[in-house]
C-alpha cells in the first residue's frame, strides 16, 4: 500500500529535574504509523500523551532521540527544508496566536508566495489567494487589508488552513485545530478537512482529544497514552467496540449529547502524569479495572486484533 | 416544584469604555430574566462572547468597572426573605459570599496563589469566614473536608504548580463548597480539562450539590456536559436568553433556529452524516442587529425580526422561546 508519510520507530526523551535528580520521560516511546495519501489520520489522547511532540517531530521543530521520519522516500528531511514543507503544511491550536495583530493577514499569504516563489507578479499571486480563499469559503474581497482581529475564530482558522494550502501540499499536519474555535462554528473548520480529502486529495494529520470530531472526519485513528500508541485502526473500529480498556475508558467519559444517557459509575483519578510515565510494564495499569499480574512487569507487544492494533495483554495468546 | 432561590428581572449590564474620549458600550448583558430554583442544576450555554460570563458577574452581585449595572435586578431568597444584592451595603454583601452564594471563576491556575501551599490557602479561607479556631483545629476541617470529597489528602501540602489542572480545579470547587453555600456559580469549571478529568470534575461538583442539596449555575459552551449535569438548561445570544427549558426538551425539542444549529452541529458516535455549523459569525456586542439579534445568520428571517425584538413565547409548557416563528403558530 502507497505510503505519503511514514514515522519509524520514533522515541523522544525529555530530561527534567538537576543534574543530581534527573528523571527521563519518554515522552514518545517507540511509535510507529504511516499516512496514506488522501486520509485523514487522526491522533488522539490526553494532554501530555505526546501527540504535539510528535507533530513537532514529523515537523522538523524537534530533534527525535531515535528513529527516523520517512516522507517522499527520504528520511529526515532537514536539509531540505523548502521541499518538505512544500508538501507538508502546518495548522496551529490558537488562531489567534497564529497571526500577528499588527499586522494584516494577507501579508502572511504574500510573504509565503515569495518564500516558495509561487507567482512572478503581484496579479497572479492575488489570482493564487482568491483561488484558496474560495476553497475555504471566503474570497479576497473580504479579507483583504484586514487585521486578525476582524475576523471570528473559525474564519481565522479558515484563513490559516487556506495559507497552508498555497504551496499546493499532501499533507496538512493540524494540531488541536478546533479546539479554540467556538463549538457553534467547529464544523465549518471540521467540515473543510472533508472536502479538501475528497476534492484535492489532500492528507490530514488530525491531533485532537475530542474523539467525536475525530469519529466525525477522520479515517483512521491512533489512541496515544503516555507515549504510546495503544491501540490503531478504523475509526468504526476503534471508536465504536474499543478494545484496550483505556480506549473505553475515554470512550465512556464523553459527555453525549443526550440526557437519557448520562455517566453512570465513578472513575479513579489519582495518579500524576510523570508518575504514569516512570511506569515500567503497561502505563495504564494503575488506573486499568482489568489489571493482571503480568500488566506491572512487562511492556505489552502489539496485537493484531480484527484489523486493529492494540497493545494489551489481554489480547495477548501468551 | 421547588422554590425561587435566584432571581434576575430585567437585568442590564455593560461595559463603558472610555478610549482617549471616546465611549464605547459593550452591551453583554441586555434584559435577562431569570428564576433559578432551589436544588438544581442550571446550566448557560452559548458561544464565546455572549456574555455568559458578564451575566454570571451580574448574578453574582460583582460589579468592577467598566462593567456597570445599566437597570434591572437581583434577588436573593435568604432566609424566606428576598434579598436585592445591588441595594445591600458592601459589608452585607461580603457576609452573603462565601457562605450563602460561592463562585468558581474560569482558569483555575489564576485562583489559586502560586506562592503559597493549599493548605494555607485553606486557612486564609477559614480565617475570614470562622472564628475562634487555631490553627491545627483549622488544618483539621481542611483534611476532613479533603477527604469527604475524595481528594487525595497530600494535594494540602502542595503548592498550585505541582497539582494537575484537573486537580487545581478540584481543589477550587472544594473551597467553593467549604462553607456549604446554598448557591455555586461554576464559570466553565471543565474549559482546557481532557475528557477523563473533565468528567471527575463534574462528579465532583455533581456530588456536592446532591449531599447539599444546593443550587449550581453552571455555565459551560460544551453541549455534550450541559446535557450530562444540567437540569435546565438556558441558551445565551448576543446578550439575551433566547431559550430555556428543562434538559430533556432543549436536546429533544429545540424550538429556537440559534439552539437547533448549536445541537444539529454535535457530531455524534455512529453517525456520520454531514453537519453543519451555524452560518455567519457571532454578532457584535458594540453594535448588535436591529430587531432578533439572530436575524442575520437565521434561514427563517421575516421583516418582524429585523424591526422587533421577540418576547418569550411559551409554546410548550415550561419551555421558552424568544422567536418570531413562535409567535404565529
Amino acid at each position: 500500500m502507497e505510503k505519503l508519510l511514514e514515522v519509524e520507530n520514533l522515541t523522544k526523551v525529555f530530561t527534567l529535574g538537576s543534574l543530581l535528580s534527573r528523571i527521563r520521560i519518554r515522552a514518545v516511546d517507540d511509535v510507529s504509523f504511516h499516512i496514506r495519501p488522501a486520509e485523514i489520520f487522526t491522533l488522539a489522547g490526553e494532554s501530555g500523551c505526546g501527540k504535539t511532540t510528535i507533530a513537532r517531530i514529523i515537523l522538523g521543530f524537534e530533534e527525535p532521540t531515535s528513529g527516523a521520519v520517512i516522507y517522499g522516500g527520504k528520511k529526515g528531511a532537514k536539509n531540505e527544508r523548502v521541499w518538505f514543507t512544500e508538501g507538508v503544511q502546518a495548522i496551529f491550536q490558537d488562531p489567534f496566536g497564529t497571526f500577528n495583530p499588527l499586522r494584516t493577514v494577507e501579508q502572511y499569504f504574500f510573504e509565503t508566495i515569495q518564500n516558495y516563489r509561487l507567482a512572478r507578479t503581484r496579479e497572479e499571486g492575488v489570482r493564487l489567494i482568491d483561488e484558496k480563499l474560495r476553497a475555504v469559503g471566503l474570497s479576497y474581497e473580504e479579507f483583504a487589508g484586514k487585521y486578525p482581529s476582524e475576523f471570528s475564530g473559525g474564519q481565522l482558522q479558515r484563513i490559516s488552513i487556506a495559507r497552508a494550502l498555497l504551496t499546493d501540499p499532501k499533507l496538512l499536519v493540524a494540531d488541536e485545530p478546533v479546539s479554540m474555535v467556538d463549538a457553534s462554528l467547529r464544523m465549518s473548520v471540521v467540515n473543510l478537512f472533508k472536502k479538501l480529502r475528497e476534492e484535492m486529495g489532500v492528507s490530514v494529520v488530525y491531533i485532537t482529544h475530542d474523539l467525536a470530531t475525530a469519529y466525525y472526519v477522520g479515517d483512521r485513528i491512533a489512541i496515544m497514552f503516555r507515549g504510546n500508541i495503544v491501540e490503531m485502526g478504523p475509526v468504526e473500529k476503534v471508536l465504536i467496540e474499543p478494545l484496550h480498556p483505556y480506549t473505553r475508558l475515554l470512550r465512556e467519559s464523553i459527555p453525549e449529547a443526550d440526557p437519557s444517557r448520562r455517566w453512570g459509575g465513578r472513575i479513579a483519578l489519582t495518579e500524576t502524569e510523570y508518575q504514569e510515565y516512570l511506569r515500567t510494564g503497561c502505563k495504564f495499569a494503575g488506573r486499568c479495572p482489568e489489571v493482571m499480574e503480568v500488566c506491572r512487569n512487562r511492556v505489552p507487544g502489539y496485537v493484531e486484533v480484527d484489523g486493529v492494533q492494540v497493545r494489551c495483554h489481554k489480547y495477548n495468546p501468551l | 416544584m421547588n422554590g425561587t432561590i435566584l432571581r434576575a428581572e430585567q437585568l442590564q449590564a455593560f461595559y463603558v469604555l472610555d478610549i482617549f474620549g471616546t465611549r464605547r458600550v459593550i452591551k453583554a448583558v441586555d434584559g435577562v430574566n431569570l428564576e433559578i430554583r432551589e436544588n438544581e442544576v442550571y446550566g448557560i450555554a452559548g458561544e464565546s462572547g455572549c456574555g455568559k460570563s458578564t451575566l454570571l458577574k451580574a448574578l453574582y452581585g460583582a460589579m468592577d468597572p467598566p462593567l456597570r449595572l445599566i437597570g434591572g435586578k437581583v434577588y436573593y431568597r435568604v432566609e424566606g426573605k428576598d434579598v436585592d444584592i445591588f441595594s445591600l451595603r458592601p459589608d452585607d454583601v461580603k457576609k452573603l459570599r462565601w457562605e450563602y452564594i460561592s463562585y468558581v471563576p474560569q482558569g483555575s491556575m489564576s485562583v489559586l496563589n502560586p506562592v503559597i501551599k493549599v493548605k494555607e490557602a485553606y486557612r486564609d479561607f477559614l480565617e475570614s469566614h470562622v472564628r475562634g479556631k487555631t490553627r491545627g483545629e483549622i488544618f483539621e476541617i481542611a483534611k476532613e473536608h479533603i477527604a469527604a470529597l475524595g481528594l487525595p489528602p497530600t494535594v494540602l501540602e502542595a503548592y498550585p504548580h505541582q497539582l494537575s489542572g484537573g486537580m487545581r480545579q478540584r481543589v477550587t470547587i472544594a473551597l467553593a463548597a467549604l462553607l456549604k453555600p446554598r448557591i455555586m456559580i461554576a464559570d466553565e469549571p471543565t474549559t482546557a480539562l481532557d475528557v477523563v478529568v473533565q468528567r471527575g470534575v463534574i462528579q465532583l461538583l455533581k456530588s456536592i450539590q446532591e449531599s447539599l442539596g444546593n443550587t449550581i449555575i453552571l455555565v459551560t459552551h460544551d453541549m455534550g456536559v450541559q446535557a450530562n449535569v444540567a437540569d435546565r438548561v438556558g441558551i445565551m445570544y448576543a446578550g439575551k436568553i433566547v431559550e430555556e427549558a428543562s434538559v430533556e426538551e432543549i436536546f429533544g425539542n429545540p424550538l429556537h433556529p440559534y439552539t437547533r444549529y448549536l445541537i444539529n452541529s454535535l457530531p455524534r458516535f455512529g453517525d456520520k452524516g454531514t453537519r453543519e455549523s451555524v452560518p455567519g459569525s457571532p454578532p457584535s456586542l458594540i453594535d448588535p442587529p436591529s430587531g432578533c439579534s439572530f436575524h442575520p445568520r437565521c434561514p427563517y428571517t421575516r421583516p418582524i425580526c429585523r424591526e422587533q425584538t421577540p418576547g418569550f413565547f411559551e409554546p410548550v409548557a415550561h419551555h421558552k422561546v424568544a422567536c418570531w416563528l413562535m409567535g404565529e403558530r
